[in-house]
């Protein structure tokens, strides 16, 4: 074996990359539940690789063939069903772990100096597995896949000038048909998860170059001992595996439980009206966006201000677009001295919690129609627009409040206790 | 910071509970047990006779059919099929859509899923619902329904029902139902009881793997527990390491 | 790592859980691996497409022949001629395996006529050299146009091999082997069940 190694190493960095990246990669001892979601987020991206392949084998992109050829992996093929299962809730369990993940990063200050491209890149996989989602969501064929790729395809032609061609240009017809399933179906199998998964390689690339951060924001590569390894760091390799794998299988509990006891999730996952095959004739009663889309979706359908130049339907779609480029601009946003919400003071925590409050009620008014009272008060719309005003404030004005934050001194070293669990 | 979250959490829940539920008002609850394969059979049964000529069950197999309710090849030739077919066939329907279009304006739509995209609940009542309405082109007309094209094709054991108004004021006001007395071979008990066998039968179609998926599920998770306890030992070992 | 004793590490317990981790987790990843490797096996559809077929053949007169789709591979129905039957014998010495000892039919179907009944030949259609699909030529003599001792029978337009009338190979052809003959059996003197043996039959 150990000949084989040093064959090995003479030809290849095996040892190296296993060091660097594991056994000798140092990552802050003081890791939280929070810290779970990134792991948990490649293992879900194999899991929609591997079972992704698999039903690749059984369906057909043909507007004529592709309900019917998901039904038959879900009765005729062995053990189908389980596919298909694992690769639909697998996508929504990917935006639950990737929004917990981006949380994470939130609260903890993890995008800040020096891990700036660390929140970009992941920025990058947030849109990519946006892309992802969309196009994978019409290759059921169902009536709400079609008539939801109708409604999103149709926000470019927002667009002045280019904006008609460009949604002919993408649907590759006048209207939704064999011709985009074909073309989602070729960027949902291949293009898109290559560029996934490269993306999530430049991600650990870039994070193991700067080093994790942590709960306490504090940089652990400060303290070091003589033989130049963090005092405050412990190698991610075996402590960090055997930790993962707990989380792994608690994760798998859950994401199992729903796969074999609520596999719709209350309509949540797979919608009722995706039952029904695509039909150009009938619009389902209610076009709601899957889950994860919709408070980016509340933001679209805010802007009903006609008198803004070019009309409300660009500025609603310019507004949803700005609601995830902010995210990217966080790094710059942020000016507080310090990294992570333990130590910031109330301003900053109030803010945060009313940016998630109102991020909670933009995805719930994302599924409502919006001229409806489902709150108190005002209408869908009012409230999606409050709502849409303290999400773009609490990034905006971040650069003022967060200065202002009375925050609390932070330690040099981390907070670690033991039987804290 | 976690009793804020926990906070936020209390405060959103029942604002987020069931966002996509509601609309549907005025259902009947029907019972469904897919354990129950004597309900089921009868459900096919009444599938096959009253369902089947009109409707297709494209994405089933007779074979499969058979295999999950426990009725043997031979009786599902006799009891569920055409002429002509074979036991591994799909449930597909003898009428040709082009006539369905000229006989009821629309193609009866296939039923392998209706209980997935239309909820037990909405087939219960609907089923239920039918009632004589002389200016609809059928001759029936339903509440839960308006002005379907379908005709109440289980008038022959339900009987004749009519839809009682009320006037109130210049409107007229649904009331409720009337039967036409012994114009039904079933009474309201046993029309109750085939209309919800015919339901379970559609949610068995709409996913026929669903027992095995609650069995496998039940071992999955006892599997994970299982292995939960070595792998939070080996954690716990390891991390004895760290201080 | 090497003084991990003297840290107070357990060395054997630590080794016994992470080895009883690995061997239940090792049972888990087998057991996910399961339904991908089966779900590659034929679906439900598949073996509906390769399930028996029934085939009416009251209708078939003597010297006709049919084809039908058996698990999508062609298969011939011959209604043998009572001089078809006869000119079996007068080809025997050209054959390469006439006595059909190469197991290339069920037993029930191991004797002079490769059938169940003298008259009817249920065979299926592909050439045992490389597949092909014989076409039938069922006249005698020189009119055949494969020489005045051909007693009719089935000749490969790919490569030229030969069969009698009842798919048995003859020498000096590319083909080695008589012609398949599939597991049948008679419903009643009307029917045929292709794919399925004769009851009492394993």
């Amino acid at each position: 074996m150990k000949a084989f190694i040093d064959w090995m190493d003479e030809r290849f960095p095996l040892t190296k990359v296993w060091e660097e990246h594991l056994s000798k990669y140092y990552a802050p001892k003081n890791f939280n539940f929070w810290y779970y979601f990134g792991s948990l987020a490649l293992l879900i991206l194999v899991n929609q690789i591997v079972t992704g392949i698999f039903l690749t084998m059984h369906y057909k992109p043909d507007a004529a063939l592709a309900f019917a050829s998901v039904e038959y992996i879900m009765r005729d093929v062995p053990w189908g069903w389980l596919m298909r299962y694992l690769h639909a809730i697998g996508a929504s369990m990917f935006f639950v772990v990737v929004y917990l993940h981006m949380f994470r990063g939130l609260i903890y200050g993890s995008y800040r100096g020096p891990r700036e491209l660390v929140w970009i890149i992941g920025c990058i996989i947030f849109v990519a597995l946006m892309a992802e989602a969309f196009m994978g969501y019409l290759l059921p064929w169902g009536n709400m896949s079609f008539w939801g790729a109708q409604v999103i395809i149709s926000l470019f032609g927002a667009i002045p000038v280019i904006g008609e061609g460009l949604t002919e240009w993408i649907r590759g017809d006048f209207v939704i048909s064999d011709a985009t399933l074909n073309r989602f179906f070729a960027f949902h199998v291949i293009m898109m998860p290559l560029i996934l998964v490269f993306l999530v390689f430049l991600h650990i690339v870039a994070l193991h170059q700067v080093g994790s951060n942590n709960p306490d924001g504090i940089e652990i590569k400060k303290n070091k001992d003589e033989n130049g390894i963090p005092l405050d760091g412990i190698p991610f390799h075996p402590y960090y595996t055997v930790k993962d794998i707990v989380g792994v299988i608690v994760f798998l509990m859950i994401f199992l439980g729903i796969v074999f006891f609520a596999p719709t999730f209350f309509g949540l996952f797979l919608e009722k009206d995706n039952f029904t095959p695509a039909n150009a004739l009938q619009t389902p009663p209610h076009i709601v966006p899957l889950w994860y889309f919709t408070p980016f979706y509340s933001i679209l359908r805010a802007v009903v201000w006609d008198f803004l130049p070019g009309g409300a339907k660009l500025w609603g779609v310019i507004a949803m677009g700005l609601s995830i480029v902010v995210i990217f601009l966080l790094p710059w946003l942020d000016r507080s001295p310090v990294k992570s919400i333990r130590y910031k003071g109330w301003i900053y925590k109030t803010a945060l919690v009313l940016f998630i409050i109102a991020f909670f009620i933009l995805a719930y008014l994302g599924f409502k129609a919006p001229a409806d009272t489902d709150l108190f008060w005002f209408d869908n719309t009012r409230w999606a627009q409050i709502c849409m005003f303290i999400y773009f404030g609490f990034f905006l004005l971040m650069p003022i409040y967060s200065k202002m934050d009375p925050t609390k001194p932070v330690p040099d070293r981390v907070t670690f206790s033991k039987g804290g669990h | 910071m976690r009793k804020l979250l926990i906070s936020i959490v209390m405060f959103l829940v029942p604002v987020l509970a069931f966002p996509a539920g509601g609309g549907d008002e005025h259902l009947e609850s029907v019972f469904i047990n897919l354990r129950d394969k004597a309900s089921l059979q009868r459900g096919a049964k009444l599938f096959s006779n009253y369902c089947l000529s009109c409707h297709s069950a494209a994405y089933s197999r007779y074979n499969r059919v058979g295999k999950d309710l426990g009725i043997s090849d031979e009786n599902i030739k006799e009891h569920l099929m055409f002429a002509g077919e074979k036991v591994g066939d799909l449930m597909t329907t003898t009428m040709p859509v082009e006539d369905a279009q000229r006989w009821f304006g629309v193609a009866p739509p296939d039923l392998s899923l209706i209980a997935r995209s239309r909820t037990p609940d909405w087939l219960y009542t609907y089923m239920k619902s039918f009632y004589i309405d002389d200016s609809s082109p059928s001759g029936w007309n339903n509440t839960v329904f308006e002005n379907v094209a379908m005709p109440n094709v289980l008038y022959g054991l339900q009987g004749n029902q009519l839809a009682v108004y009320e006037t109130n004021g210049d409107n007229k006001v649904f009331a409720g139902f009337e039967m036409e007395e012994n114009t039904g071979t079933m009474t309201e008990v046993e029309f109750d009881q085939a209309v919800t066998d015919l339901v379970n039968f559609l949610v068995y179609l709409g996913e026929p793997a669903v027992l095995k998926r609650y069995k496998i599920g039940v071992f999955v998770l006892l599997f994970l527990v299982v292995l939960l306890i070595p792998c939070y030992l080996m954690k716990k070992e390891y991390w004895r390491d760290v201080h | 790592m090497s003084d991990m004793n003297e840290n107070g590490v357990d060395v054997k317990r630590r080794r016994f859980i992470t080895m009883t981790s690995s061997a239940v987790g090792a049972v888990g990843v087998a057991a996910a691996a399961v339904p991908f490797v089966v779900s590659m096996s034929p679906s439900e559809r598949a073996k509906a497409a390769g399930a028996p077929v029934e085939v009416d053949i009251s209708k078939l007169e003597p010297g006709q022949m049919v084809r039908v789709e058996w698990r999508g591979k062609p298969v011939f129905i011959l209604n043998r001629t009572k001089e078809m039957e006869q000119g079996l014998n007068k080809v025997t010495p050209e054959l390469k395996d006439p006595d059909s000892v190469d197991p290339q039919q069920p037993g029930y179907a191991q004797n002079e006529f490769r059938s169940l009944k003298p008259d009817l030949l249920v065979m299926v259609g592909l050439c045992t050299h490389l597949g092909c699909a014989p076409v039938d030529n069922f006249e005698v003599g020189a009119a055949s146009g494969l020489g005045d001792d051909w007693q009719g029978g089935f000749f490969c337009p790919c490569h030229g091999s030969k069969f009698d009338l009842a798919g048995r190979v003859y020498s000096g052809v590319p083909a080695q082997q008589n012609m398949v003959i599939p597991p049948y059996s008679y419903i009643d003197d009307n029917h045929i069940l292709i794919g399925v043996n004769p009851e009492g039959v394993a």
